[in-house]
């Protein structure tokens, strides 16, 4: 069944599209991710123009953080308090974000940059993932080693702007969780994705936030921060296509059911060892083709002005 | 004195209308309606279930002849960009801007262009894709002209908006032609020409231009033009639907 898309202006088969949002679905239900770093190479790989890929991706990030942080409120495992802090940031960093997006854009290099990014972290979290996981899968089998202290202070903790955190129990600089967020804001904007697999860590290790509550409290400021960039895409560069987002939140939706019930039946080491190889071998797929000679040497954009 | 000069303005008007209507006829040898074509339709309506269609252009001559088509797209500027490699990676380096580059382009002929007609006719009339005229802003930085201008055809032609092979005028009989033109799924918006030569003894001795709109209709179209002319509504439209939608999923699925 062929469906025009009214802004990325061509015509997709919506099965293949819904098909593809039920695959990511399921596997962002699967181990928790929200799955854009695997959508919007995707979707360029289908042939829908790279901005509009992204634009619409933060788009459809949107119900697929609502609906995941449906659960978790239900089950009081949002810290709004810092999701707040963490959205300030996040603000910024998109309104940054879509400014840098443009201005590639204009520039020819925003199809290296999308590229670059996605190689560079996807590679970087992606090994840390796999290397963590698979020790924890080593460690299952020897006996338990002692796991030192609860909190290891760095020099990030001392920074200005103290605050308190009553739900998660921590007395930190404000600018942390703000500055956390902001890199996620510049994220959404630049590549697309909801920036999970990043804050997750980054608020469990530099924040050192309880476990329970990260999942839910990122979720809950990357609905804000994805509203946001809809907004600031749709308005600034126009590369927002409901039809497309409709067609791949119907898709992600009903996935990501299935994923979340596939994902309580298996461990999560192994769930994040399979991650693991999964975000590394979308970086070895996107790097090689940054270094393999390109099968045309030329590339083409009609209407905009260089 | 404007009123004057507006009369003057128009007598010199009527006066090249008949000079050009004079020079036509001599030149044609004074025969009325040496050709005649039209199109089965004169819109093409993208749709939301839009796969591409097919037009049919239909015509007669006033005798043995023959008969180019050429189908020219709303002209945009294009940008060709080369890559080069930097430690390793492939880069966009250098670039050529091109200007008035039609978005599509497909010739049709009922039999191969060299054939019956001179490089400086088809130059002319702008007859077949080595013909057409792509001006660069700009002279490249590097590489030669012609690369970049190969680069940009191959992608069209891959966009299938520019055609690979000629296309073929069929004639029925000594007088009427047809030929079909067919447009992609991906096919521009805009306005578009679609010119028949007729040609005798590689010479084009009539022309007819004949108007064809694309344009799209129906939801589409409106979620395209609240896009265009209300984007920040349309964001919020956006945003809002998602949420919306993403809560319904939420409590939908909680009871499952």
């Amino acid at each position: 069944m062929q469906v025009y898309l009214p802004i990325a202006e061509m015509s997709v088969d919506a099965l293949v599209i819904l098909a593809l949002g039920a695959v990511v679905g399921f596997l962002s239900g699967l181990f928790g991710v929200g799955g854009g770093f695997l959508m919007t190479p995707l979707l360029i790989f289908l042939g829908v123009p790279p901005a509009v890929a992204v634009g619409t991706q933060a788009n459809q990030l949107i119900a697929a953080s609502v609906s995941g942080v449906l659960a978790h409120w239900r089950r009081n495992n949002v810290d709004v308090k810092m999701g707040v802090v963490m959205l300030i940031g996040g603000l910024v960093g998109t309104t940054l974000g879509v400014w840098i997006f443009g201005r590639l854009q204009r520039l020819g290099q925003i199809d290296l940059t999308i590229s670059l990014t996605y190689v560079f972290l996807l590679g970087t979290i992606g090994s840390l993932m796999l290397v963590e996981s698979v020790r924890a899968l080593i460690r299952r089998r020897s006996p338990q080693l002692s796991r030192g202290k609860l909190h290891h202070h760095i020099w990030l903790h001392g920074l200005p702007l103290k605050m308190r955190f009553q739900k998660s129990k921590l007395y930190i600089s404000a600018l942390l969780p703000a500055g956390i967020g902001a890199i996620g804001g510049v994220l959404v904007a630049i590549m697309g994705i909801g920036g999970g697999f990043l804050l997750v860590p980054a608020m469990i290790y530099l924040l050192n936030m309880p476990v329970g509550l990260v999942a839910g409290t990122s979720l809950f400021q990357i609905i804000f921060v994805t509203a946001v960039t809809t907004l600031l895409q749709a308005s600034s560069n126009q590369t927002v296509d409901v039809m497309l987002a409709f067609l791949l939140l119907v898709g992600g939706v009903v996935g990501a059911q299935f994923g979340t019930r596939a994902g309580s039946r298996i461990r999560g080491e192994v769930a994040r060892t399979l991650l693991g190889l999964l975000v590394v071998s979308v970086a070895l797929r996107l790097a090689w083709d940054l270094v393999a000679p390109p099968d045309d040497l030329f590339s083409v954009i009609t209407g905009i002005p260089g | 004195m404007t009123r004057r000069h507006g009369l003057i303005a128009l007598s010199a008007l009527a006066g090249a209308a008949l000079a050009i209507v004079l020079a036509v006829f001599t030149s044609a040898g004074a025969r009325a309606q040496q050709l005649v074509a039209d199109l089965s339709s004169h819109l093409i309506a993208i749709t939301t279930g839009f796969t591409g269609t097919e037009v049919v252009l239909f015509g007669s001559t006033d005798g043995p002849a023959d008969v180019a088509v050429v189908v020219t797209g709303p002209r945009t500027t294009a940008t060709v960009r080369r890559k080069s490699r930097i430690a390793g990676i492939w880069v966009n380096r250098d670039k050529v801007v091109f200007e008035q580059v039609p978005s599509y382009y497909i010739v049709a002929t009922n039999r191969p262009l060299e054939q019956f007609v001179r490089a400086p006719v088809l130059e002319r009339h702008q007859i077949g894709l080595a013909h057409l005229r792509m001006e660069p802003k700009e002279p490249p930085t590097a590489g030669t002209l012609a690369d970049y201008r190969a680069a940009l055809v191959r992608s069209k032609q891959r966009a299938g908006l520019y055609g690979v092979t000629l296309g073929q005028v069929s004639f029925l009989g000594a007088r009427l032609f047809r030929t079909n033109i067919y447009f992609p799924a991906n096919v521009p918006t805009g306005l578009y020409n679609v010119e028949v030569f007729l040609i005798r003894d590689g010479d084009v001795l009539s022309a007819q231009t004949t108007p064809l709109v694309v344009s799209k209709v129906g939801f589409s179209a409106e979620v395209f033009e609240f896009a265009r002319s209300q984007p920040f509504s349309y964001g919020l439209a956006a945003a809002l639907g998602a949420l919306l939608a993403g809560w319904l999923a939420g409590t939908v699925f909680r009871r499952v």
